[in-house]
């Protein structure tokens, strides 16, 4: 697995963004939320626009799941 | 009064070869009179090599069809003689709007490269586009080309030999048997040509079904590709318009998967669904109306001994990217001067086997591309859903999401990276036209580039030395001296030499870039013509 994906502590604020990404979905309907959390996807992976990163985090989320 | 697809164009007539107590060998029998066919065909025979087609009808196409015809195989008809003719036909276009729901939420331009001789793309009916090739045949027939259509040959059996194929053909009136030293089967998607030969097609189904229809209407909209996704006339679906010429316009409105198709043909039914898209004001007449599903499929190889598949035959694509028709005339281009040079003599037959390795290369990018877009119009599942309409929500507020928007990535020529015809890069200019490339256009004064390649290997120099020909084997590749002097606007120089000062290119009959280097070495270019002709 490439190492150019960050997989150590890099947040600056990690608390906060988790609490705004929950709240950004109360009171929506699921279909709202799944869009919310698609157009999401696109606008962080564009920023991030390197390809082989993307991949590696496409496998590392895809492993995580099947740990759970 | 009748339409050009109720006329029959080459009416069945009695062959000599009908007659004969044995049957008489021809070097080149084609299956099929639709474009790719046609076009194989014209190729041959402009270059003095008897071509004969077989069709099991005598007229063009019914319906539309292909209607998107893309710059490369204008290029192509162009040397064929036919180009301009098919450029004032058609309907020039260079803009495609994307509207999802009620919004646009995207435009896009086919740049205009600047000094190129054709458009980026044309709308011209199927019907029409074979109609000029047919034209352009009696005229060559008139002229003395050895080239013949037979309406109304139906080709019933097919033997392989290791020298020729052998052919049943049925007609009006019995049938008869000819040979021919090489067939080109080029009889579309259901090739029954594949089928008497037991060959494979394999690849991906796709089950949503697909309305086509022709209304003939005097609408002021503009001369663009409209592509709807989910719009409120055909909720959850895709619907997309295109302008032809004559009034025609062609609208696709996709219907999904479980539909009950004859229903759904009904001209009531059909009507319903034009006016819900077209307004209820709006008079139009059907000329065409078809339901199609589509497949992304190949055969595993092109070639099988002396028969050589071109086309839908060989390849199958959506019709989203307008990849088919495209593709064919390239199949056609790839095939007719390694099938000149085999019967010359001048070439080894497995010269044929880099046609396979070629248009195989290209039927797989056309198929990805095809496959992709045909995913994002029509998603399997619902989270793919999910994610198409995140982008083109996106799309309409932010710019970076737009390359995303996928409603068919049209049609461009295939570079062929890897063939075993080209010799490796040596010089440092754009990978544009790197060995493999398509020679891209580039004006010349009052002429264009273009239209002096092609039909023949040339020898391209830009301010460089050379003979003003060289042979190798028996073939000659001839010198096209250019220098950026020719060219004020500096096209030729952008595209052929970046920051390099001079160039020699070796172009193959097809157009295509075989090898490149700073300078004329003699050794280097022999064994690259030797190599392009498949003997290194």
């Amino acid at each position: 697995m490439s190492d150019k994906l960050i997989l150590s502590p890099n947040l600056d604020n990690a608390d906060g963004f988790f609490d705004a990404l929950a709240r950004a979905h109360d009171g929506l309907e699921k279909s709202s939320s799944d869009a919310l959390n698609a157009r999401l996807i696109f606008l962080l992976a564009n920023h991030i626009g390197d390809s082989e990163v993307l991949d590696t985090a496409l496998k590392a989320a895809q492993v995580s799941g099947h740990q759970r | 009064m009748s339409k050009i697809f109720d006329v029959p164009l080459y009416a069945y007539t009695r062959s000599p070869d009908q007659d004969e107590a044995m049957p008489i060998r021809h070097p080149v029998v084609i299956i099929g009179a639709g474009p790719v066919g046609l076009a194989t065909a014209i190729d041959l025979a402009q270059q003095g090599i008897k071509t004969v087609i077989l069709d099991d009808n005598d007229r063009v196409s019914f319906g539309s069809r292909a209607i998107c015809f893309a710059k490369r195989p204008l290029e192509i008809m162009d040397r064929l003689g036919c180009g301009e003719r098919l450029v004032e036909r058609g309907v020039q276009w260079d803009t495609g709007k994307v509207f999802f729901d009620t919004r646009q939420v995207y435009e896009f331009s086919l740049t205009e490269e600047e000094g190129h001789k054709n458009p980026a793309f044309i709308n011209l009916q199927q019907y029409t586009f074979e109609q000029v090739l047919v034209e352009r045949i009696r005229e060559m027939q008139a002229e003395g080309a050895p080239i013949e259509i037979r309406g109304r040959n139906k080709v019933e059996a097919i033997g392989q030999h290791d020298t020729h194929v052998t052919l049943e053909v049925d007609t009006p009136e019995g049938s008869y048997t000819i040979e021919a030293e090489w067939l080109v089967a080029c009889d579309g998607a259901n090739s029954p040509t594949r089928r008497m030969l037991g060959l494979d097609f394999d690849g991906q189904v796709f089950e949503d079904n697909f309305l086509i229809a022709d209304v003939v209407m005097k609408a002021d909209f503009p001369s663009e590709r409209w592509f709807w996704f989910d719009p409120p006339f055909n909720r959850g679906q895709s619907a997309l318009l295109h302008k032809q010429p004559d009034n025609v316009w062609r609208i696709d409105l996709q219907l999904g998967r479980d539909i009950d198709k004859e229903r759904e043909k009904r001209p009531e039914n059909v009507m319903t669904r034009l006016k819900a898209m077209l307004g209820d004001e709006a008079e139009f007449d059907l000329e065409w109306v078809s339901i199609y599903t589509f497949q992304c499929c190949r055969m595993e190889r092109f070639r099988h001994g002396r028969t050589l598949f071109a086309g839908d035959s060989a390849h199958q694509v959506s019709p989203f990217g307008a990849r088919g028709a495209n593709s064919g005339l390239q199949d056609a281009d790839n095939i007719a001067w390694k099938l000149k040079l085999v019967l010359d003599g001048k070439a080894s037959e497995t010269l044929m086997d880099s046609y396979n390795i070629e248009r195989a290369y290209a039927a797989d990018e056309n198929i990805l591309n095809s496959t992709r877009s045909t995913e994002f119009i029509t998603p399997k599942s619902e989270m793919s859903r999910i994610l198409r309409d995140a982008v083109l929500d996106l799309s309409a507020h932010h710019e970076f999401a737009q390359p995303l928007v996928n409603s068919g990535r049209l049609s461009v020529p295939c570079t062929y990276d890897g063939s075993m015809l080209n010799s490796a890069d040596a010089l440092a200019a754009p990978d544009l036209t790197r060995p493999g490339s398509p020679c891209p256009d580039a004006p010349l004064g009052d002429d264009h580039l273009l239209s002096k390649l092609g039909n023949a290997f040339i020898l391209l120099t830009i301010d460089a030395d050379a003979p003003g020909s060289f042979e190798e084997d028996g073939v000659t590749a001839t010198r096209l001296a250019l220098s950026v002097r020719d060219d004020p606007t500096l096209t030729l120089k952008r595209q052929y030499l970046g920051d390099a000062t001079a160039g020699v290119y070796l172009i193959r009959p097809d157009q295509h870039v075989a090898a490149r280097r700073e300078a004329f070495d003699e050794p280097h270019f022999r064994a690259a013509l030797r190599r392009a002709i498949g003997k290194e």
